[in-house]
């Protein structure tokens, strides 16, 4: 059961990254056909954009991430469980050990970061740390380690510069669209086919918030993932259910938790800003379905 | 044409032996890296377990028969296969655990800050066995799986990969210690 969920998982997220690579040079197509001679140029424009703006995005998204939220590297005596319980679970995963942070803050909450392993860092709140006891602490800790190991902020990172390049090309298509491009200001010189034309402005249109589903879906895919890899590390369902459960008692934001850097939390940071928000627009799974995942494992 | 074929489909085969060969270097490498991890763990215990005696043994002046036994017993963690070293460690485990249970009898040993402080390192050197022990053995699984299903087991024979043993665990570490004093 645990090893069909992980294959399960891979085989999803190779499908979305797929449809998303796809979703992104076909918006390429959309503009240049619809504003332009060409409907491949828009595409070669949308490949190089995307080979030039997704190592830029890499190597400035993990240094930013622990700044932002406020985390400040643990003291080893202070935390001599927390760094044993990393110790133990990081040898189990053949990660390197992964710097700790705490994040001074009363709501339950922890994060990972780091593009490779070597990078690895993982944070807590304070308020985690003082709630859960050490089983169910293993249980986030596996989670975190979890996230690391399956290179999901690698994946998440790339995600988001892909909305982020979608975004863009969206934009100079409206910009386009209003201000005329070569085929509309060229006075109908070459038409072009009307369906396909309603096709590519659709596209235009919708590929944005499709975009922006498609990376929420990878996010919660891989959430789902990282809990079955956390079992498979700890071996103990129970420890991460009643982690899990402790965890969606509480309501309170992380403070400087960002938008961007949610996918990285165990669960959903921002919880008061979006609570009617439903599953498509979450970052996570409800943490229900989680739970009953885990102990179907 | 058709000899063009013949060398495309040669060449094929070739770095399809050459990646899978690699894999299994790799496994095999894996292999004894996790296992140079319980020996790291092992060989802590090992050095750890006469400064515990020593902090014990001003205390503790009726349990020298215990105190003796884990001292010999020590021996075994850093000698013999794998699987006997494991199983010297189970044992000195539970002769550990009767001896942290001393701190009920005697509370000067209990308020002793050097007895509470390497309880906490061998508790802990001894989870992290269990976990590098679970890692080896999925490792040890990884690397047999594929040693032995087809295609790779060609490869494997053709170099001489050796199959590797799992650690077993014993019955009784899974059940609650029995304390007898």
């Amino acid at each position: 059961m645990l090893y069909k969920q992980i294959q399960d998982n891979k085989r999803k997220t190779i499908l979305l990254v797929t449809l998303f690579v796809s979703l992104t040079l076909a918006i390429g197509w959309a503009v240049g056909y619809a504003f332009s001679e060409s409907s491949i140029s828009g595409m070669v424009i949308t490949a190089i954009i995307l080979v030039v703006y997704i190592p830029m995005t890499y190597m400035s998204a993990s240094s930013q991430v622990l700044k932002m939220s406020g985390a400040k590297e643990a003291d080893r005596n202070e935390h001599a469980q927390l760094y044993a319980i990393v110790e133990e679970l990081s040898l189990v995963s053949r990660v390197p050990m992964p710097k700790v942070y705490i994040i001074d803050d009363p709501a339950l909450n922890a994060f990972a970061t780091g593009i490779k392993p070597e990078k690895g860092a993982v944070a807590f709140t304070t308020g985690l740390l003082e709630t859960l006891n050490r089983e169910e602490l293993s249980g986030v800790v596996a989670h975190e380690l979890a996230h690391i190991r399956n290179y999901d902020i690698r994946l998440m990172t790339i995600c988001i510069a892909l909305v982020g390049v979608i975004i863009l090309i969206a934009d100079v298509g409206t910009r386009f669209f209003f201000f005329g491009g070569n085929r509309r200001g060229g006075g109908g010189k070459r038409g072009g086919n009307p369906i396909i034309m309603i096709v590519a402005i659709l596209l235009i249109i919708l590929a944005p918030m499709a975009a922006q589903f498609t990376r929420l879906a990878v996010s919660r895919n891989r959430e789902y993932l990282a809990d079955a890899t956390a079992v498979e590390f700890t071996r103990n369902p129970e420890g991460l259910v009643r982690a899990l459960r402790k965890i969606s008692g509480d309501t309170r934001d992380v403070k400087k938790a960002q938008e961007s850097t949610a996918s990285m939390y165990i669960s959903r940071p921002l919880k008061k800003k979006k609570k009617n928000r439903n599953n498509m627009w979450s970052t996570h799974p409800p943490i229900e379905d989680r739970i009953k995942r885990l102990q179907e494992m | 044409m058709t000899t063009i074929i013949i060398i495309v489909v040669i060449v094929l085969i070739g770095l399809y032996v050459m990646s899978q060969y690699n894999g299994m270097i790799k496994l095999r490498n894996w292999v004894q890296e996790s296992w140079h991890q319980i020996d790291v763990q092992l060989q802590r215990r090992h050095d750890l377990i006469p400064n515990l005696v020593n902090t014990v043994k001003g205390y503790a002046t009726h349990e020298q028969e215990t105190l003796e036994k884990v001292i010999q017993a020590r021996n075994q963690l850093v000698e013999g296969t794998p699987q006997e070293r494991i199983e010297a460690d189970n044992q000195i485990q539970e002769t550990l655990r009767s001896i942290f249970a001393l701190s009920e009898s005697y509370p000067d040993l209990k308020a002793n800050e050097n007895f509470l402080k390497l309880q906490d390192e061998l508790t802990e050197t001894e989870n992290k066995v269990a976990y590098s022990r679970q890692l080896y053995n999925k490792t040890v699984a990884d690397y047999n799986i594929k040693r032995e299903t087809f295609p790779t087991n060609i490869i494997a024979n053709m170099f001489g990969f050796k199959r590797e043993e799992m650690l077993e665990a014993p019955e009784e570490s899974r059940e609650a210690p029995t304390v007898s004093f």
